[in-house]
């Protein structure tokens, strides 16, 4: 067994929570940056070019590149030989949340009762899933996700007998009604199979994959294909004010489901699409 | 290419901003957010003053991160507008000139824009940290306690926004999506 302390792993965390919110990964830089020579409408260009102006802003005075600084999911990969020692593994990711808020000027956005709504002023919690895996590491993977975007993503209970086509309409229609306020260009995230809870975690899990990394299915990574060019046919463009570049990737995850049913999940994210891995 | 307004905005600069304009903006705005408008509405329906001085000002739907100590201000980019359009038409009626958002807005928010003579700008989403550096003072002005959702005045220097709603109704979000949408 290979000891890790659980303030290594609030250490980590609080360092991904900021780096997370200063800069964007490479990916989704190129991504932003091809995306002005291909856009078609002057004003599209425009934004494309503010954008990429506020992204160098960001990493030269190390600010949030957006101020909704987001609620944090993070996805832990747990070697079955690793033994924590110290807190439990809850508490210390926590413990690196709040220090990261706090330590990295970023915004407290969480409130601690949906309905009451008092704000809990230092981020926490954040939402945390756990998978077991071989090994003796830990792999945190950390991912502040702001809700301008995420209030425009949508989950489906389709019928078998639907199909690829519903399926596509059903994707489309989500980014066409509510793409503009999740401020595109946007990375569309997608499950499809599972069950109720499964397909939207694999929506938002979806997005952690590189935008220039497509399926390694052959029939999903020729969907993601189609759906990318059918999105930015839509004509939103960036900012929702017209264009050709509505998303810069469409990422699809799949897993299998029941005989009678077909779950379909959306989680949009703009192009702030921040996420960050560490092993420890 | 860019026009030059200054705060509080006149009836006439309204007339001449259309849907499409880039924008500089300079003097005083003001922040709210959600919870913001909820009390100021609450604050309205008791009679009572509200913190912000609605007539011929602009309201910046934006809550910033929190300063570092040789800052002004955060990131500082707009929200999105939908979540404020129950509370829009009131404020409106009542001499409001201007929002800066991000995102469509309602029938009601629409009408009510043409009716009181006043504008919807966008600034740019997710590019709070170049907005920042067009917000040269800030000061809390009312709802401390609400943290970031706080009433702000902030005085903006060529603050870069999109005129996206006009007063006639003429809508970016509509029109310029027409004319690249392709039918595949």
């Amino acid at each position: 067994m290979r000891k890790i302390n659980s303030s290594q792993i609030t250490e980590n965390v609080k360092e991904m929570c900021i780096e997370a919110n200063y800069y964007l990964s490479e990916d989704i830089e190129e991504g932003i940056k091809a995306s002005f020579k291909k856009e078609k409408s002057p004003i599209g260009r425009q934004i494309i070019g503010q954008l990429e102006e506020n992204m160098t802003i960001a990493k030269e005075k190390k600010i949030p590149i957006c101020q909704d600084t987001g609620m944090v999911v993070i996805f832990v990969e747990i070697g079955q030989e690793v033994l924590i020692e110290g807190d439990l593994i809850d508490d210390a990711i926590q413990e690196g949340v709040r220090k990261g808020y706090t330590e990295g000027y970023l915004r407290k956005s969480i409130v601690k009762d949906p309905l009451i709504r008092e704000n809990t002023k230092d981020n926490t919690p954040a939402i945390i899933h756990y998978n077991m895996v071989k090994g003796d590491q830990i792999k945190l993977t950390v991912a502040p996700k702001g809700f301008g975007s995420e209030n425009t993503s949508k989950l489906a209970m389709l019928k078998p007998s639907d199909g690829i086509d519903e399926i596509k309409t059903f994707i489309i229609n989500t980014v066409d009604e509510l793409g503009a306020n999740a401020c595109p260009p946007l990375v569309i995230g997608v499950g499809i199979g599972g069950n109720f809870e499964k397909v939207a975690y694999m929506a938002k899990k979806s997005l952690l994959r590189p935008i220039n990394e497509s399926s390694k299915l052959p029939h999903i990574k020729e969907l993601e294909d189609e759906l990318l060019i059918k999105i930015n046919a839509l004509g939103v463009g960036p900012q929702g004010l017209g264009g050709t570049t509505t998303a810069l990737g469409v990422n699809i995850e799949t897993f299998p489901t029941h005989i009678a049913g077909l779950p379909v999940a959306v989680n949009i994210c703009c192009h702030v699409n921040r996420h960050i891995t560490r092993e420890i | 290419m860019h026009k030059e307004i200054r705060t509080p905005i006149s009836n006439d600069q309204i007339k001449d901003l259309k849907a499409g304009d880039f924008v500089n903006l300079t003097g005083t705005i003001y922040t709210a957010r959600d919870s913001a408008h909820k009390r100021m509405i609450q604050e309205i329906n008791e009679n009572k003053q509200i913190p912000i001085p609605l007539e011929g000002n602009i309201i910046y739907y934006m809550g910033p991160t929190p300063a570092k100590e040789n800052q002004v201000i955060g990131s500082a980019g707009p929200t999105t507008s939908n979540r404020m359009d129950k509370f829009a038409p009131k404020l409106l009626d009542m001499g409001l000139k201007g929002m800066i958002g991000k995102g469509a807005r309602s029938k009601a928010v629409i009408d009510s824009m043409i009716k009181n003579n006043a504008l919807y700008f966008a600034a740019i989403g997710g590019a709070g940290a170049l907005l920042s550096e067009h917000i040269k003072e800030v000061k809390v002005i009312a709802y401390d306690d609400l943290g970031t959702e706080a009433i702000r005045a902030l005085k903006v220097d060529k603050l870069p926004v999109i005129v996206v709603i006009d007063r006639k109704g003429n809508n970016l979000y509509v029109s310029e999506k027409e004319k690249y949408r392709l039918d595949i």
